[in-house]
């Protein structure tokens, strides 16, 4: 059981991360489906670095570095993912949903590609990443339940956080909500409607990017799977359910992970019901879009604008 | 120079596409004053604040601010420069409260809300607003919503105000609020552009009058040397008739008796509350009320496009003399039944015309269905299409050009014209003037008195008042989605009507 | 009193043009797909330091290079056509169907149940066993598409259910459905399953995929036909442009939006019948193959119209190809296939701009006051 919350829990700060960033883009006003082919990106950026940090430094890698230095990579390379789907959103002006679906080809693509010149293997790395606190051990199931986790899973539960107080307590914030629920609004009040949206994606993007690397160094511990866009429709489905709320989906997150595992942790079943047991997660994201459909409310809406392309000069 | 002026504007050009929307405009206004910028819809007027305001760049001329030359690149540049603008369409974000709305976009200071909201309730009480900061948009009424507007730009430190129709959503007693403040305003020194097509309202308020037709500059007057005559004749380049000829109606008979009708929207609020009244054939019947006060929830009521939760539509057939029931039935049940009910609903582009498709194929909404044969018959729509443009004289390239294109009169022109294409025998039509030149809009009346003369029961929602005494045979005053009043179009008095209008529940 | 001060003014500025005339639209398009050719071989030869030209060659060579690449190219171009009409319908009505690689695979599951309980049961019919069998696979193959299709069509209709994610959800469901079954009944345990062309459907001469690229075209026809010439599809069109508009004229949504997807999903089921009855014989996970993404690319370009859908889809299955080929012929990892294809996407995606907005310079204005 123990074991089982702890998986459930990594795997939730990938969907956690994934999700935060989508809605960061959301609240925008850009739906970005290239999430999926983002976080992609980020795992296989962060992966390579680490690979060629590890392989530079040989025996002596600094445990800091070796953690930050991927982080730092996975960011920026998912956000240049986010500058390429700003660029043909927001200057192009092309539809979201197209570019979001090429946007997420493109980069399983890219991923791959990276990931063809590494090798699948980076346990090495994945030991600094799930370095945690040294007590933790001691303090039985609290400590492995809440503190015996590496840095990026506080860090999702950080920016999840930051996240929730910048858009409800900060001038940024409340500029960036009126772009993606009004833009000709937010333009006509002296924002800059591109610069949030350009930033607000890019930013978005680096965290998706983030849950892609969480995915493989915390989660899997360093065994690289083709199967991370899988992780990022969930994670899309996840800022629905959590009805744009990143501290709602910590908790949600923690949910999705547990439904997504739970197939390798109820025994009893055969090799062929657990092909079945893997339906889990999407039946119930069904059944919760049904509900929250269902139960439709004004004050738990999407961004008034979602989805559509802002032209200042449109008459 | 004059160094009281405190913004110029010389040789103003703006194309779109091949659209000339401003040609060569040269305006000027002073501090302490307000000027009327008088046009028709389609003059150019909404295009020229744009420019001024950020939102549009000019292809030529120049802006001058305090006689300076200036580059309004974006709205922000506009607000550096304390021009101030409230648009016609409220540029407010609905899930925000007034205080949000306010503040943002301010740069500069330190975020602090509660701080930002004392400075606005100072502003409020300096120039008399009432207001509660705390209200979420989606909650306010419409002169609420423009009195945030306002309070918005005044408190970004505006000495420069453009207001685009500031009065077309209000009531005669919201609108005399309005000019106090406004004057208010002027004698503190701020300079006021206010962007109208109501004559009176002209004359009333501003000191100086621009004109602008075809976006083209006419000239400017000031305002106590002219006339409601003198400035149309500025404002469409020839003499034309004010008067709506309204003919006295004969042989009228109860086509559609409506008791007691109870609506409730999707938030479960009461939209209509116990409506009852008769429309009678041959007649025009207006319908006046503050806008959202059940006109749209009313007519479509009657199109069987709301689910009723009480009352009765009663159809009186001309032909059989028969009585139905429209209660509860569909558009295409109403039609089977032979009743012959034409809508222009108020939403043209999004409800009554598709913008997308060309005239034709607009003409098949009302069609497309007869006839046993799977497929379409496209010959009979585009005959008719082109029947509506030579008789209507709509401008269009040809039928298949998409509505969408057109100009707003041409695109009232093709949806009235199918809804009369139908032959009805009642027709409803919901603001059918609205953003139409006068000439468009005179073509509208003749066409509405035209078929009252034909027998037609003609319901007309107007904001208007004006115009509704001057087209309509009895007008109905909708107050909060009940019925304050039925006035004799030909005897009652604007003022009545205005205090019918703003009516509350009497001791309840 | 004029302050001398000099007026900065942005360099240019983006306007809206009016519609432009073909042939001028066409050149636009054509010029991006020129420059994707010219960034993609750009890329093949940083990373495989090979001449452009021998790209060009490898890239043209992988599509036409010989009669079975040319084969090859036919089937693949119809199949991505055959999902893209699935769903171009929905598109058309502005519902967001991005579950066509779940309907397919879900039909193409329904086939190849078929071939593989029923297919060794009729064998006492000898040779009219295909009378009997086919009709029996294609009516299973398009009851589950439309159930795909319908389930979150009637959730959309009901409740306003947001659609993008339901048909998603319903891939994975479908993929899991497929896994299972592969699990459960390949005996071998190696959950591949051998092809049953015993089962399949009948070859016309000796060309193994005419039939199915015969039954694309003429489907192809009757999608186009149908959006643009019936009562339905009329309706299907004022659905997308306003919903407002169609309950004013008294269409009812509702049945619209369900009975579009069940088109939608019946096209799915033809799709999958063909994939697996006329082609592959059996059945995988990745048996569409991403496909139903790429058909919502196809069919947007083509503005929903399936006329033009043949072009786009020949140009994208063009580009695959021969990155395919390119990744062959050099060495280089088969992944990059995908690279390009992106890189592709975007140039034709991105000369949408080009198509609707104009660039225009301001004139430097220097009159003196």
């Amino acid at each position: 059981m123990l074991s089982f919350l702890v998986s459930a829990i990594r795997l939730g700060m990938t969907f956690l991360l994934g999700s935060t960033g989508e809605t960061i883009t959301e609240k925008a006003g850009h739906l970005n489906l290239g999430t999926p082919g983002v976080m992609c990106v980020g795992a296989a950026c962060g992966c390579f670095v680490e690979d060629l940090y590890l392989s530079q430094t040989g025996l002596y890698a600094d445990p800091v570095i070796a953690v930050l230095l991927p982080v730092a990579a996975a960011f920026i390379g998912s956000a240049v993912m986010g500058l390429l789907f700003s660029f043909m959103t927001v200057t192009l002006k092309v539809n979201q949903n197209v570019t979001g679906l090429a946007l997420t080809t493109f980069g399983v693509g890219v991923s791959d590609y990276i990931i063809s010149q590494t090798g699948l293997a980076f346990q090495r790395g994945s030991k600094f990443f799930n370095a945690s606190f040294s007590f933790a051990e001691d303090l039985g199931w609290f400590g492995e339940l809440f503190l015996s986790h590496g840095f990026l899973i506080y860090l999702a539960i950080f920016i999840a956080l930051l996240t929730t107080f910048v858009f409800n307590k900060t001038k940024i914030g409340l500029h960036l909500r009126a772009v993606g629920e009004n833009p000709a609004t937010a333009d006509a009040a002296g924002i800059n409607v591109s610069a949030y949206r350009y930033a607000a994606t890019c930013i978005g993007c680096g965290i998706s990017g983030l849950g892609g690397l969480c995915f493989i160094m915390n989660y899997l511990n360093g065994n690289w799977e083709y199967c991370i866009d899988a992780i990022g429709w969930l994670a899309i489905a996840l800022v629905i359910f959590t009805v744009w709320k990143p501290s709602i989906a910590i908790l949600g997150s923690i949910v999705f992970g547990g439904l997504y595992i739970a197939n390798t942790y109820i025994t009893g079943f055969t090799i062929q019901d657990n092909e079945l047991f893997k339906m889990l997660p999407y039946i119930v994201t069904i059944i919760v879009l049904l509900f929250t459909s269902i139960r439709d409310s004004k004050k738990n809406q999407p961004p008034q604008s979602l989805g559509i392309t802002y032209f200042r000069e449109e008459r | 120079m004059n160094n009281n002026i405190a913004l110029e504007c010389r040789g103003i050009t703006k194309t779109f596409g091949h659209v000339v929307a401003n040609k060569n405009v040269n305006l000027s206004v002073k501090r302490g004053e307000i000027l009327s910028i008088l046009g028709e819809n389609g003059s150019g007027k909404t295009t020229l604040m744009n420019m001024i305001s950020g939102i549009y760049f000019p292809d030529q001329g120049s802006i001058f601010v305090n006689g300076t030359e200036v580059s309004i690149r974006s709205p922000k540049d506009a607000f550096n420069l304390k021009i101030g603008m409230i648009h016609q369409h409220f540029k407010l974000v609905d899930v925000f409260d007034a205080t949000e709305n306010i503040v943002l976009g301010l740069s500069g200071k330190k975020f602090n809300i509660k701080k930002a909201k004392k400075e606005i309730q100072e502003t409020c009480d300096k120039y008399g607003f009432e207001i509660d900061l705390s209200k979420k948009i989606y909650d306010m009424s419409v002169s609420e919503k423009q009195t945030v507007e306002i309070v918005k730009v005044l408190y970004r430190g505006a000495d420069i105000l453009i207001l685009d129709e500031p009065t077309a959503v209000l009531t005669p007693q919201e609108i005399q609020k309005l000019f106090a403040v406004l004057r208010r305003m002027r004698d503190d020194g701020k300079a006021i552009i206010i962007i109208t097509h109501k004559l009176h309202e002209v004359l009333e308020l501003s000191d100086r009058v621009s004109v602008l037709r075809k976006g083209e500059y006419i000239g400017t007057v000031n305002t106590a040397e002219s006339t409601e005559q003198s400035l149309t004749e500025m404002m469409v380049g020839e003499k034309i008739s004010l008067d709506i000829d309204r003919p006295e109606p004969h042989d009228t008979k109860d086509r559609l008796v409506v008791k007691g009708l109870d609506c409730f929207n999707a938030d479960g609020v009461k939209v209509l509350d116990d409506i009852s009244f008769v429309a009678k054939s041959g007649e025009i019947l207006g319908i006046a009320g503050i806008a959202g006060s059940g006109q749209r929830e009313l007519l479509e009521a009657i199109a069987g496009l709301q689910k009723l939760s009480g009352g009765e539509i009663v159809y009186n057939d001309p032909k059989t003399e028969k009585a139905e029931n429209l209660r509860n039935k569909t558009p295409i049940e109403i039609k089977n039944l032979g009743v012959r009910l034409s809508f222009v609903p108020e939403d043209r582009l999004g409800m009554g015309l598709v913008g997308n498709m060309g005239i034709a194929d607009n003409m098949m909404l009302r069609s497309y269905k007869r006839g046993k044969s799977m497929f379409l018959e496209r010959k009979e729509p585009k005959k008719l299409a082109n029947k509506i443009i030579d008789d209507l004289k709509v401008v269009t390239p040809d039928a298949n050009t998409p509505v969408r294109r057109l100009s707003g009169g041409n695109v009232q022109k093709v949806l009235v014209g199918r809804e009369i294409a139908a032959s009805p025998t009642v027709l409803m039509a919901a603001y059918p003037v609205r953003g139409l030149d006068i000439n468009s809009s005179y073509t509208i009346y003749n066409l509405l008195t035209e078929q009252k003369e034909k027998g037609v029961a003609v319901i007309f929602v107007g904001e208007d008042l004006d115009v509704l005494l001057d087209l309509c045979d009895r007008i109905l005053v909708l107050s909060d989605g009940r019925v304050t009043g039925i006035v004799d179009g030909r005897t009652a008095k604007k003022e009545e009507i205005g205090l019918l209008m703003t009516k509350s529940k009497e001791g309840k | 009193m004029a302050r001398e001060k000099k007026v900065h003014n942005p360099l240019f500025h983006v306007v809206k043009r009016e519609p432009l005339p073909f042939l001028p639209a066409l050149g636009i398009r054509a010029a991006a797909v020129v420059a994707a050719l010219i960034v993609s071989a750009l890329v093949i030869t940083v990373l495989s330091q090979q001449n452009p030209l021998e790209v060009y060659k490898s890239m043209f060579e992988g599509s036409f290079g010989s009669s079975v690449r040319i084969w090859n190219l036919a089937l693949n171009l119809a199949m991505l056509l055959c999902v893209s009409l699935v769903v171009t319908p929905a598109f058309k009505m502005k519902f967001w169907n991005i579950g066509a690689e779940g309907q397919v695979l879900i039909s193409g599951l329904a086939t190849v149940a078929c071939m593989f309980f029923l297919g060794d049961q009729f064998a006492f019919l000898g040779d009219k066993k295909p009378y009997v069998l086919i009709p029996i696979m294609l009516g299973a193959s398009i009851l589950a598409g439309i159930l795909w299709a319908v389930l979150p069509a009637i959730a959309k209709a009901l409740w306003n259910t947001n659609e993008t994610l339901f048909t998603l959800m319903m891939n994975y469901i479908a993929i899991q459905l497929v896994a299972y079954f592969l699990k459960k009944y390949v005996k071998s345990g190696s959950g591949v399953l051998e092809p049953m062309p015993q089962h399949g459907l009948p070859v016309i001469g000796d060309m193994d995929y005419l039939l199915s690229i015969l039954i694309v075209l003429a489907l192809t026809v009757i999608v186009y036909v149908y959006l643009k010439h019936s009562k339905q599809g009329y309706e299907i069109s004022v659905v997308g442009e306003s919903v407002n508009t169609a309950k004013y004229i008294g269409i009812n949504v509702k049945k619209v939006i369900i009975r579009t997807l069940a088109i939608s999903g019946a096209i799915a089921g033809v799709a999958g019948f063909l994939l697996v009855g006329g082609i592959n014989h059996t059945i995988s996970t990745t048996t569409v193959g991403g496909r139903g993404f790429t058909a919502i690319m196809v069919s947007w370009l083509a503005k929903f119209n399936p006329l033009t859908m043949i072009i786009t889809s020949f140009l994208i299955v063009f580009m695959e190809r021969g990155a395919e080929q390119i990744s062959s012929d050099f060495n280089v990892d088969p992944s990059i296939s995908d690279i390009l294809t992106g890189i592709i996407l975007f140039f034709i995606i991105g000369c949408e701009f080009f198509l609707q907005y104009k660039i225009v310079f301001n004139k430097n204005r220097k009159e003196e006051v």
